[in-house]
């Protein structure tokens, strides 16, 4: 239809353009534009492999927030894999398997009287490796500038009040260390597999942004 | 080139962000500027991302530090306990001992 929607039909109803699914092939940006002549002459001079940039966005595209709650389930079985794990988060990946790509890496350990908060307001730093990809409101302007100033309201949002005698402490991911929030273990988990207590944490608890509840049931 | 600075500063240090000024790849926040703070970890040496960012490697390793804010020192009107906190990573050259502060 190239008359975008303006054409009369026989039935006397007003109504706009036809709906229609945008195709992708837009304009690049510039910036689009200069990614991929980078990245074609990258290429070219041999100075990556097309393959090498496969395996590098699968890493992020396979990891998941999984691996930070295999950890967590660990440590909240294991004291001395905990310890490891407050001392050398990157190092604790790695001992599970986990492939870690962040120079640094630290685990903010929520307590009875402190909630940690992570959020990056210059852009989205995340422990990609670890956590995967970021949820869409992490890298949103709104979480970025909110997070930092007003949490509790932020968390109220997400659904999570803390008393007044609950510290929150918020931390901005703004340069070379990444963070992962281990949350307090529920109680009535006692008894529970590795497995099913990783089964509790979400991807917003690794965040701070929510807190693993009760076991589920087990019907899914 | 790959000499590692020695950290300037140790924890509990009382210290203010130095506003730069600088144009670029910074990694300060706008919104700790000025503001003091204190030393909770040394994080390790890094090289700059200032320097970094722009395709300059191989430089010098610099001290980088996680810096903890009282809320209410950044924001005058935090809605929240007085024991609420912020903890950012500054790198060194952003960062002179606190002058004394009026409590």
């Amino acid at each position: 239809m190239a008359d975008n929607g303006k054409h009369s039909h026989d039935h006397d109803h007003e109504h706009g353009p036809h709906p229609t699914r945008e195709d992708d092939d837009v304009e690049l940006t510039p910036a689009e534009a200069k990614f991929l002549a980078f990245k074609s002459l990258l290429i070219e001079k041999g100075v990556v492999t097309p393959a090498e940039i496969q395996a590098r966005m699968a890493v992020n595209q396979n990891s998941g927030y999984h691996h930070a709650a295999r950890m967590i389930a660990k440590a909240w079985t294991d004291p001395a894999y905990k310890t490891r794990m407050m001392d050398d988060a990157k190092a604790s990946a790695i001992e599970l398997g986990i492939e870690v790509t962040e120079a640094k890496l630290v685990a903010l350990e929520n307590t009875p009287k402190r909630h940690h908060l992570v959020v990056c307001t210059l852009c989205s730093c995340y422990p990609r490796s670890l956590l995967g990809e970021p949820p869409a409101w992490y890298v949103s302007k709104a979480y970025r500038s909110r997070a930092v100033r007003e949490p509790r309201k932020v968390l109220r949002e997400f659904g999570l009040e803390f008393a007044d005698d609950i510290e929150i402490q918020v931390h901005d991911s703004n340069a070379d260390l990444r963070y992962v929030v281990m949350p307090m273990r529920p109680a009535g988990t006692e008894g529970m597999s590795e497995e099913d207590l990783a089964n509790l944490i979400t991807r917003d608890c690794v965040v701070g942004a929510a807190l693993p509840t009760e076991p589920r049931s087990t019907a899914t | 080139m790959s000499a590692e600075a020695i950290p300037a500063f140790v924890p509990g240090n009382r210290v203010q962000i130095v506003d730069l000024d600088k144009p670029g790849h910074v990694r300060t926040p706008m919104y700790v500027r000025e503001k003091t703070g204190a030393i909770e970890r040394y994080c390790g040496a890094f090289e700059n991302p200032e320097e970094r960012g722009y395709g300059r490697i191989n430089l010098a390793r610099i001290p980088l530090y996680r810096v903890r804010f009282n809320q209410h020192d950044l924001w005058p009107d935090y809605e929240g306990p007085e024991r609420d906190n912020l903890v950012l990573e500054i790198y060194e050259h952003w960062l002179k001992p606190a002058i004394q502060e009026t409590a």
